[in-house]
């Protein structure tokens, strides 16, 4: 089988600074990663990678989604594709409401499949079922995209719009930051539901909390660049049991010659 | 620069004895000692340069190189399909036509009007009952100080005149429009607007200033407005010249007690266009609001200009302008606001945001606060930035095209004053004008063979 997304040996500088320095990571469909590790570490710059955010100097042996070369695709046909990622911190754009942003999206990535584009009723439709399981007040439809959002309905937001695009790889970026218990549970609730078989996610979380909600199948510890350890869910605990000074000392043992360094994203 | 200036002037002397002799025996002596005295005013002050405070980021000599020549009265075969065009959906109000400055019958419509209510041609009322607007006429736009405004009282000729009767409301919105076409001569023209609301009467007004092709001309624009007490005005200004026009418009605002005024442009028209807006708020509980779009591409230059005069106590005043600029276009905003010593408990605020699309784009923006009372809330914000990256990113990572991305952005930028637009088939004309002007394309309206 194919994987869904494979990247082998991906490094990225950004300002003359090293952020990624050999990452290998390989997701089928249907399955869940967890991507975790402390501050610096170079998470948020992988999923922002994947997204295909600009302004990195990216090099790698290969990325491919669904067999297709990701780095030469523009951030909106890796959307098209079925890339998302669910930002940690999602944009404010004034003068345009969520409904309007998320209808364009939608079409965007229909015509793109050569599907019909929705009118305002269908979509209507289709959004508020939605909108009714993540807990969220039709108003919010009306509302511009994010300005004067709390922390909970941005983040809620980002879920909705994943609810409503469909991906077939969802990269969520920290998304239980600056959430409480009761919003932690709405999101997580939210993202449990979108599991499907042919569809694979990318959490990227610092603390263990987001995993006791959303169970991941592997978890990988990103430490200065690379991935020091993968496993089961179990990896998870012990992450969160000894902190990632423990894989530091462990990685500086085992790997001479290269240096793990706290990195600054 | 003095002898080009002189030389700038001595064709509007030729024109204003030639005027003198045309309309000296048939007008109202009232009108006439106006026009002379404006016209010495004129002489006097003569046609400002940079070194003018008023004038220091627009250079207005370009247009005095030009000898404009008053626009001919030659049969136009222009239609209403082509007004529809240049500007949006025929209002169900209606309608009056100014071709180069002057009133056209065929192509207005007057609709059926309330009592007492005048909505016609300055030059009519001018020759058939002057004394309906002797009062108010050039009473509220000083030419003493501006040479446009004493240019276009001086060779005062063709506008409108509305008068809405005390306790009188007109739902269906009034159109003003003035088309110009393309001469084999440069001309100008002097647009000249009354419009006067009794007590307690309400109105809603937009004024078109068109291109209906690509013609080299100068529309020097004057309106009067003034409000009753408690009148309320729904104003609108829609300024979308040729491109190679120049556009001067001075809008001065005359409110009583309890009067309230709203007036929002949309400007993306023009070669040099310069929008003033004067408002002296010399009664109590009074209410205004300002607010503008200015788009300017290739190598326009927008300029806009606000003043409102808090002279009395307890008025509320609100501007609110945003610009986007693209190509190698340059913008100008200043806004006064002036609160006289005993204007207390004035509330003024002042807002102007602008959007620079290209590196080449340039805007200079000077908010100018000069207070005297000291129980006033005034805040002020000026602000100029590009289209945000992260924001761009994050539409393109939805799926959105990078145009599209681009489009969405400039649209929210704008949609708080789009959202202002009462009056819908303007607001959806703009919506669609929008992407078209960011894509380059200034000139969306065919330019029309059978308009010659």
């Amino acid at each position: 089988m194919t994987p869904l997304l494979e990247i082998r040996n991906l490094h990225a500088t950004i300002d003359e600074q090293k952020i990624l320095s050999g990452v290998d990571l390989t997701i089928y469909e249907g399955e869940v990663h967890a991507v975790m590790g402390p501050n610096a570490s170079g998470k948020s710059t992988l999923a922002h990678i994947l997204a295909g955010r600009e302004g990195y100097e990216v090099t790698a042996d290969l990325v491919t989604f669904q067999g297709a070369d990701l780095l030469t695709m523009r951030p909106e046909d890796r959307a098209r594709a079925g890339i998302f990622l669910a930002f940690q911190y999602p944009i404010e754009i004034s003068g345009i409401t969520i409904s309007y942003f998320l209808k364009a999206a939608l079409n965007a990535i229909r015509k793109h499949h050569g599907l019909e584009e929705l009118d305002a009723i269908d979509f209507l439709t289709l959004i508020k079922d939605k909108m009714q399981f993540l807990e969220m007040d039709q108003n919010f439809l009306n509302r511009p995209v994010n300005e004067g959002f709390s922390g909970g309905e941005k983040k809620r937001h980002e879920i909705l719009q994943m609810a409503v695009l469909e991906p077939t790889l969802a990269v969520l970026d920290e998304t239980d930051s600056g959430l409480d218990i009761d919003a932690l549970k709405v999101v997580a609730n939210g993202i449990n539901a979108l599991r499907r078989k042919d569809r694979a996610m990318l959490l990227i979380t610092h603390y263990q909390r987001l995993l006791s909600y959303i169970v991941p199948d592997y978890v990988h510890v990103l430490l200065g660049g690379r991935i020091v350890k993968s496993g089961g869910k179990e990896l998870a605990l012990t992450v969160e049991e000894k902190g990632y000074a423990w894989l530091e000392k462990e990685v500086q043992g085992t790997a001479p010659g290269q240096p793990i360094e706290g990195q600054s994203e | 620069m003095t002898r080009e200036l002189i030389e700038g002037t001595k064709f509007y002397h030729q024109e204003f004895v030639r005027l003198e002799r045309e309309v000296a025996e048939a007008e109202p002596a009232w009108i006439h000692r106006i026009r002379q005295a404006a016209f010495s005013r004129f002489s006097t002050i003569g046609f400002p340069t940079p070194y003018d405070e008023e004038w220091r980021h627009t250079d207005v000599a370009p247009l005095t190189r030009i000898p404009f020549q008053p626009a001919t009265s030659k049969p136009q075969t222009l239609l209403k399909e082509d007004l529809v065009e240049a500007t949006f959906d025929q209002l169900a109000g209606s309608q009056l036509v100014f071709l180069n400055g002057r009133f056209s019958r065929e192509l207005s419509e007057i609709r059926p009007l309330p009592n007492g209510v005048i909505a016609g041609s300055l030059a009519d009322i001018l020759a058939t009952s002057p004394e309906k607007i002797e009062f108010h006429l050039t009473r509220y736009a000083d030419y003493e100080a501006h040479a446009f405004i004493a240019l276009n009282t001086a060779f005062v000729q063709d506008g409108a005149f509305i008068y809405i009767p005390q306790d009188t409301a007109i739902e269906e919105p009034l159109h003003l429009v003035f088309a110009s076409t393309a001469e084999d001569m440069a001309f100008i023209t002097f647009p000249r607007n009354l419009i006067v609301l009794g007590e307690n009467s309400r109105s809603t007004i937009i004024e078109s200033y068109i291109g209906i092709q690509n013609g080299v001309y100068f529309t020097n624009a004057v309106t009067e407005i003034v409000l009753g007490k408690e009148a309320r005005i729904n104003h609108c200004a829609f300024q979308r010249e040729s491109p190679k026009a120049f556009h001067l418009m001075t809008l001065a605002v005359h409110q009583d007690c309890g009067s309230r005024s709203s007036s929002t442009s949309v400007m993306l028209g023009g070669a040099l266009a310069r929008s003033e807006v004067h408002a002296v708020l010399k009664a109590e509980a009074i209410d205004c609001s300002f607010s503008g779009l200015y788009l300017a591409a290739g190598r326009q230059h927008i300029d806009i200009q606000t003043m409102v005069d808090h002279a009395k106590p307890g008025s509320t005043s609100r501007q609110l302008y945003k610009g986007i600029l693209n190509g190698h276009a340059s913008g100008v905003f200043k806004g006064r606001i002036l609160v006289r010593e005993n204007a207390q408990k004035t509330d003024a605020a002042q807002t102007n945001q602008n959007l620079l699309l290209s590196e080449n784009a340039v805007v200079n923006t000077t908010p100018q606060l000069e207070i005297f009372a000291d129980d006033v809330t005034c805040k002020h914000g000026t602000a100029v930035g590009h289209l945000d990256a992260e924001a761009l990113f994050y539409l393109r990572s939805r799926g959105l095209g990078e145009e599209a991305a681009r489009n969405l952005l400039v649209y929210g930028f704008a949609s708080e004053i789009i959202d202002r637009l009462t009056i819908e088939p303007l607001r959806l004309r703009l919506s669609e004008l929008l992407p078209q002007w960011i894509s380059g394309d200034n000139l969306p309206w065919r330019l029309r063979d059978h308009a010659r």
